[in-house]
């Protein structure tokens, strides 16, 4: 319905075509994009960044969000760091960026990080901290050690939330891909559609948030999929 | 008497800004091996405290808990605490939930812990005690609310623990699942002894079950009374018991003293002045 009523704005050419360009002119230029293969390597590159970027993020968020949230000190301690951390603008770290990690992949995986990171970990101590606290305190009262409670009750209950924290903040890592793209890449849709911009070509414009759009619907259904099959007790309140 | 738990002047403050808020003042009283005293009172008097306390989540301010002669420090597994709602695991199944404690390691470090097949097979036993064989493999959110309250009770006993903690266990359930819930507990007690502190809001429920019945006053927590309830054995007690006269009397009895200690009555006071000006104010004037 969408689609046709884009569609009928267009082909009634109610807004000039630089503004917005008619679907058709977005689908040839999709093929055309595709056929000279540059499409697919932009994306692959493109979502190559962002899985580099997000499991990077992931991969020390966790065990940290995971002691945060269990630990009352370790909480105290990070808390202050964290939470002025992530109102740092991660697009005021690009020039930083650049004379951190230089003009190769690592600096647009940096700004990846550093934008999906801090929010991470609070998210992530925070679906521990929302375990419910008989399902702690019969833990402890049925003898087990705090590092068992850790292991056997927080991470394995706050495990569902914190795979929807993930499957939330990787939708984040793709808008900071854009971003990252800026500091001077020279492949990645990000970039494509930069470049398309300065050339005026719309089309092609629409062509890249297309399908950044569907990469991320895609990735996106897959882990609610993933998510009902893992965790198919969760979601009913026990 | 063989005295499984002993609390000794025991005292509970908590600082708030306004001074010191006195929830517990000294508090002594003691539990004979196999006895099932109930604890209640009006809301706020610190019952729940209590009971926390004695599982160890609290620490007491000044005083003492013995489990067994030894003053306890922390929770551990010779005192099983059974919660209103919210302690099942939803990720295990009802026979995994039972046999929880068998992950954990310190059931073994015990010396005179039982091996862990013949836990195993206790695990089992109390499922089947339990009327829960045929849910065995269902989570607890397929459960109603009194099913997963019987995985709980099992899950605590599986251990045998020398004290069975219960903090208003019936509280979330209704008025027919209760009763039920009441009558599988009895035969619980006539099967296994077990030691039992209960913690309840429901005088009846507090009558019909226990031995023993300690009346807690508010401001601050303090024992007012002591109500030993000589009903018939376990297994000879109905819901017919509850309409007798001796069990009215004895329910009566203990709810007048929760009322006279509750300060129930300058509210309804409170009420009446209330509702006197009302009642003058929407008066017609002739």
């Amino acid at each position: 319905m969408w689609i046709a009523a884009w569609w009928a704005v267009t082909a009634l050419q109610l807004i000039d075509p630089l503004f917005l360009p008619s679907p058709g002119a977005v689908v040839r230029r999709f093929g055309m994009w595709l056929r000279d293969g540059g499409l697919l390597q932009d994306a692959g590159i493109s979502i190559f960044r962002v899985t580099a970027g997000f499991l990077l993020s992931a991969a020390i968020a966790l065990p940290l969000g995971l002691v945060i949230g269990a630990y009352r000190p370790v909480r105290a301690f990070f808390e202050p760091l964290l939470e002025f951390a992530r109102y740092l603008p991660a697009v005021a770290f690009v020039p930083m960026v650049l004379l951190w990690a230089g003009i190769g992949e690592s600096s647009k995986i940096l700004v990846i990080w550093i934008g999906t990171f801090f929010q991470m970990v609070i998210m992530l101590s925070e679906d521990v901290g929302r375990v419910p606290t008989p399902q702690v305190e019969t833990a402890r009262t049925l003898g087990a050690s705090g590092r068992e409670v850790v292991i056997l009750v927080l991470l394995r209950s706050a495990m569902p939330a914190m795979f929807d924290t993930l499957r939330i903040t990787l939708g984040w890592a793709w808008t900071y891909l854009v971003v990252a793209e800026l500091v001077a890449a020279n492949s990645g849709l990000g970039y494509a559609i930069l470049k398309a911009q300065r050339f005026l070509q719309t089309d092609r414009i629409f062509v890249g948030i297309i399908v950044i759009g569907l990469i991320g619907l895609g990735t996106d259904q897959a882990l609610r999929w993933l998510h009902r099959r893992l965790f198919p007790w969760a979601g009913a309140r026990p | 008497m063989n005295q499984t738990l002993i609390v000794q002047a025991l005292c509970k403050w908590f600082t708030a800004t306004e001074g010191r808020f006195d929830a517990l003042c000294d508090i002594s009283f003691g539990v004979g091996a196999g006895e099932f005293v109930a604890i209640v009172g009006a809301s706020g008097c610190g019952k729940s405290t209590l009971l926390r306390i004695i599982a160890g989540l609290e620490q007491p301010s000044s005083g003492a808990v013995l489990v067994d002669q030894r003053a306890i420090t922390g929770p551990g597994c010779d005192r099983a605490m059974v919660f209103q709602d919210y302690s099942l695991y939803p990720w295990l199944t009802v026979l995994e939930n039972i046999r929880f404690s068998l992950r954990l390691r310190s059931g073994f470090r015990a010396a005179d812990s039982a091996p862990a097949q013949s836990v195993a097979e206790r695990a089992v036993l109390l499922m089947e005690l339990m009327g829960l064989t045929r849910v065995r493999n269902a989570h607890p959110h397929e459960l109603s609310g009194g099913m997963r309250q019987r995985v709980a009770i099992a899950r605590a006993l599986l251990r045998k623990p020398q004290l069975l903690l219960m903090d208003e266990p019936f509280g979330a359930l209704d008025a027919q699942t209760r009763e039920v819930m009441h009558d599988l507990i009895l035969h619980i007690v006539a099967l296994e002894r077990p030691t039992i502190v209960f913690v309840t809001h429901d005088v009846e429920e507090a009558v019909y079950l226990a031995d023993r019945v300690i009346v807690l006053a508010p401001g601050p927590g303090r024992i007012d009374s002591v109500w030993p309830i000589g009903l018939s054995p376990a297994l000879e007690r109905t819901q017919d018991l509850k309409r007798s006269a001796a069990f009215l009397a004895a329910a009566r009895e203990i709810l007048d003293r929760i009322r006279a200690t509750s300060g129930l009555q300058s509210d309804l006071d409170a009420l009446r002045r209330l509702t006197g000006h009302a009642m003058r104010a929407v008066t017609p004037v002739m």
